[in-house]
């Protein structure tokens, strides 16, 4: 009974799969197809990266990640955050576990915001298929825009968001 | 591909200095990364069924009828929106964005799609609300949305 109330919500899109395979072949056939694909790549990047979680959590003291990407860590942290997002790392949705561990770990919340940005708008193997369909000065200017939007964006929720707001730093 | 190949060696290496330092270590983050897993699974899947929906709904042909053959205000607009709520990956969304271009979408609405697609994440908000908290979340996805138009419209000016 609680396993299916924890997974209530893909358990109510199989039901929308099913009814949508009955009533609109057209659009089942399509979705199902995006959706194995997705899963596909899910099942090959989210174990190897949650293991990673693990060693970080467990290897990592949290002197380090502070000294690295805490308060007072300055424009070497910002660096630090922006590079370790622009590693080919997969897609964003494996980020947020990972910035949780990182916040839990005593990094800055402008940090995590521009490590975040990094991994969501500036990595690197997506900035060359960029260039290759939109051009050079297309991606470089995009490239430059968003970094400061990123910059900006981590220094507000610096200013705006408290640790009790923060669901990793409440125990 | 190159992806995958970088998280694997990562891991291997991590892995394998991690064995020779401690086996109850390595078997502790083992531990730690099944227990976040299983906390996120279902967040994981529901973002897989609901891609898959929206893009079942709006496969990409439909797209570039709402923002290709329209210039203007509208289609940025819808533009930003559809690049908020859907999760294309970057493989398929930037030869998309050239085909929208060819159309006769602007380089505003482009620019916009692009910007909000990374940087804004309706489908993964549930996800990131749980790791990050509900006011981080809607604080950034939010400001990511304003940020992005405004890149949109300086790169409007800028290369239009």
């Amino acid at each position: 009974m609680n396993l299916i109330k924890k997974f209530k919500a893909p358990l109510l899109l199989v039901l929308v799969y099913l009814a949508l395979a009955i009533w609109w072949p057209e659009i089942s056939g399509r979705s199902t197809k995006v959706a194995f694909d997705y899963l596909r790549e899910m099942v090959l990047i989210i174990p190897p990266v949650f293991v990673l979680m693990g060693l970080l959590e467990v290897w990592v003291p949290k002197e380090k990640i502070k000294k690295l990407i805490g308060a007072g860590s300055g424009l070497k942290g910002f660096f630090f955050s922006f590079l370790m997002g622009t590693l080919p790392t997969g897609p964003l949705y494996i980020a947020f576990p990972m910035a949780g561990t990182l916040l839990q770990k005593g990094a800055k919340v402008s940090n995590v915001v521009v490590f975040l940005g990094a991994w969501a708008a500036i990595k690197i193997p997506q900035l060359l298929v960029e260039t290759e369909f939109l051009g050079l000065p297309f991606t470089a200017l995009r490239f430059a825009l968003t970094l400061t939007a990123v910059f900006v964006i981590g220094l507000i929720l610096e200013k705006i968001i408290k640790p009790e707001d923060m669901p990793q730093l409440q125990d | 591909m190159t992806t995958l190949i970088v998280i694997y060696s990562l891991l291997a290496v991590c892995l394998a200095w991690s064995l020779l330092k401690s086996r109850q270590k390595t078997k502790q983050s083992f531990k730690v990364a099944a227990k976040a897993l299983w906390k996120m699974a279902p967040g994981l899947l529901a973002i897989v069924g609901v891609v898959g929906l929206i893009l079942g709904v709006l496969p990409p042909e439909t797209i570039t009828k709402l923002v290709g053959e329209e210039a203007g205000f509208l289609a940025t607009a819808i533009a930003a929106v559809l690049g908020a709520v859907t999760l294309i990956p970057a493989l398929i969304s930037f030869p998309l964005a050239a085909s929208l271009l060819r159309s006769g979408a602007t380089v505003t609405t482009i620019a916009a799609f692009i910007t909000t697609l990374v940087m804004v994440g309706f489908v993964t908000a549930p996800m990131e609300i749980k790791a990050l908290g509900r006011k981080f979340t809607l604080l950034r996805n939010g400001l990511s949305f304003v940020a992005a138009l405004i890149i949109a419209g300086l790169m409007g000016v800028i290369l239009g």
